[in-house]
């Protein structure tokens, strides 16, 4: 039997930033300052890129952009970095005016996902309803029940991405892929609302025989190639957020990063140090 | 050995989740954590609580375990989410402004919600919670600027707001009580309105005006806060916050 040739889906993180383009809508994975695909976001913050929406469970992914003024539009349910509470560069573009705001639900945000990933225009909720989501969000709308309920509620249009980016702990080189941590987050949820450009990186690249070793069970197994477009190695790549059990959140350079928002003197200095330099 | 504000915080707090039986007590934040656990090791056993990840644990601890957790249930964001639209769950947010009717803002404030004067953590789950299921309040400096007459940005749904958005958001809609470094207040006023229950030892009912930006309605029938028992400030102290984290995040003030 001769062994069938299996396609590699291996590139760069700089790769990955030439199939973007000014505009585009893209989906960036993990939740917070947590497991954020922090290598391909800084290809992206030292790339020409302009006018972005970022569709995220925000952290320094939307802030680092912000900083470096790639994001038009953030469309998001919170902007935190989990040990220091708020987003200070996403702060700092928002009470300039300088960031479209699109706000979301966390739960809403997931059925956006959700509606994108099953190729259905939207998905009903109660949830918005009575809140000020329905005024200051233009994306939603409401649907009446067509069931004798005739209940009232709110019609959340799938995600249109562009792109969707996540870090995930173990790959092989056809886009299969695990998670280690606590939570897969919604990483799989952004890979299949995407129809193209699908992209993850991971800590590292292993033969697809070990995968399921590594994780110690298949019920970690949750990234499969069918959502993947391109793998990028990178270990550390989820740098400074927390990428656990491979590592904690760097908190000591996170509060570095959030401190750099005091001036752009201190700003220039981070930038120049921590992500002009490729990883 | 007396009670600190803080200890009679919790105890009010815990007090929110009585009657609740078996859902997911889910209070945010460091006083609300140690009332849950508390709540539950005292008069509501059969409450779920979060290790404030990926799984709800039996643990009284509300912080740090040692010897290990006990897990219950594997809980991720997205198994909450299904807590949550399950109505099974019963949540305890902060608000850097709430209003009368209880609707709260966590978002952004100013009046230009394009660019605002101070930008916050976003809208969070609160449009989801409080129409799903019930929700209290903690708020740990009551002040004019926190309780205003008109939130800036309708982030956690109240009374009125519930009311006017129609069934669907009315149905599973209770917003229950707002405790506060100050007192305990319920929506139990004139068309659900903000009303003063008990003030905490130590405080007035006239702190308590001073402090609110709008008019309260009941400050005529105020009781006291109660204390907590002997066996209460010994879970407290020796089990669920050994550490007194809860000084930390309200400190010490002896009443």
């Amino acid at each position: 039997m001769t062994a069938r040739a299996s396609s590699t889906k291996l590139m760069s993180a700089d790769d990955v930033v030439a199939t973007l383009d000014d505009g585009m809508t893209i989906g960036i994975g993990g939740w917070g300052s947590r497991r954020k695909p922090m290598s391909i976001v800084r290809a992206m913050a030292r790339s020409s890129l302009k006018d972005l929406t970022v569709v995220s469970f925000a952290g320094p992914d939307l802030g680092l952009l912000c900083a470096t003024g790639k994001v038009r539009r953030a469309v998001y349910p919170f902007a935190s970095l989990d040990s220091i509470a708020l987003e200070p560069h996403f702060r700092a573009a928002r009470q300039a005016g300088r960031v479209e705001d699109v706000p979301f639900d966390e739960g809403m945000f997931l059925l956006a996902l959700q509606a994108a990933a099953w190729r259905v225009p939207f998905l009903p909720t109660r949830v918005g309803l009575g809140s000020d989501l329905m005024t200051l969000n233009p994306m939603l709308r409401t649907v009446q029940s067509p069931f004798d309920d005739g209940l009232e509620l709110t019609a959340v249009p799938a995600f249109e991405l562009d792109a969707a980016i996540c870090h995930l702990n173990r790959a092989d080189e056809r886009g299969n892929a695990s998670f280690l941590g606590p939570d897969l987050y919604f990483d799989d949820l952004y890979l299949r609302a995407a129809r193209t450009r699908r992209f993850i990186s991971a800590e590292r690249i292993v033969p697809t025989a070990a995968l399921a070793e590594e994780a110690g069970t298949e019920l970690r197994l949750r990234i499969a190639r069918i959502m993947v477009d391109g793998v990028v190695e990178s270990p550390g790549g989820a740098w400074f957020t927390s990428c656990v059990p491979d590592y904690e959140r760097d908190e000591a350079l996170q509060r570095e990063y959030a401190a750099a928002a005091r001036s752009p003197e201190q700003w220039d200095a981070f930038f120049r140090t921590h992500v002009e330099v490729a990883s | 050995m007396s009670a600190t504000r803080a200890d009679i915080c919790v105890v009010a707090l815990a007090e929110c989740f009585r009657g609740d039986g078996e859902i997911v007590a889910n209070p945010i934040g460091t006083i609300p954590m140690i009332a849950g656990r508390l709540a539950r090791a005292t008069f509501e056993p059969d409450l779920m609580a979060t290790d404030g990840e990926a799984a709800l644990v039996a643990n009284d601890a509300a912080f740090a375990w040692p010897e290990g957790r006990v897990i219950e249930y594997y809980n991720p964001y997205r198994s909450m989410f299904d807590v949550v639209w399950s109505g099974r769950r019963h949540v305890v947010m902060g608000a850097t402004q709430i209003d009368p009717y209880g609707n709260q803002n966590f978002a952004a404030i100013g009046a230009d919600y394009a660019a605002p004067k101070t930008q916050l953590i976003g809208f969070r789950g609160a449009p989801g919670n409080t129409v799903n299921h019930t929700t209290s309040y903690w708020v740990a400096n009551h002040s004019p600027r926190v309780f205003v007459e008109k939130v800036d940005v309708v982030t956690g749904v109240g009374w009125d707001r519930a009311a006017a958005a129609g069934p669907a958001a009315l149905e599973f809609f209770e917003l229950r009580r707002v405790v506060t470094n100050l007192c305990v207040l319920d929506f139990g006023g004139p068309d659900h309105r903000m009303r003063l229950v008990s003030v905490h030892p130590g405080v007035s009912v006239d702190d308590v005006v001073a402090a609110t930006g709008f008019e309260l309605a009941g400050a005529d029938s105020v009781t006291e806060s109660r204390l907590p028992t002997d066996e209460e400030m010994r879970l407290i102290r020796e089990v669920i916050d050994p550490d007194d984290q809860r000084h930390t995040e309200l400190p010490e003030e002896r009443s």
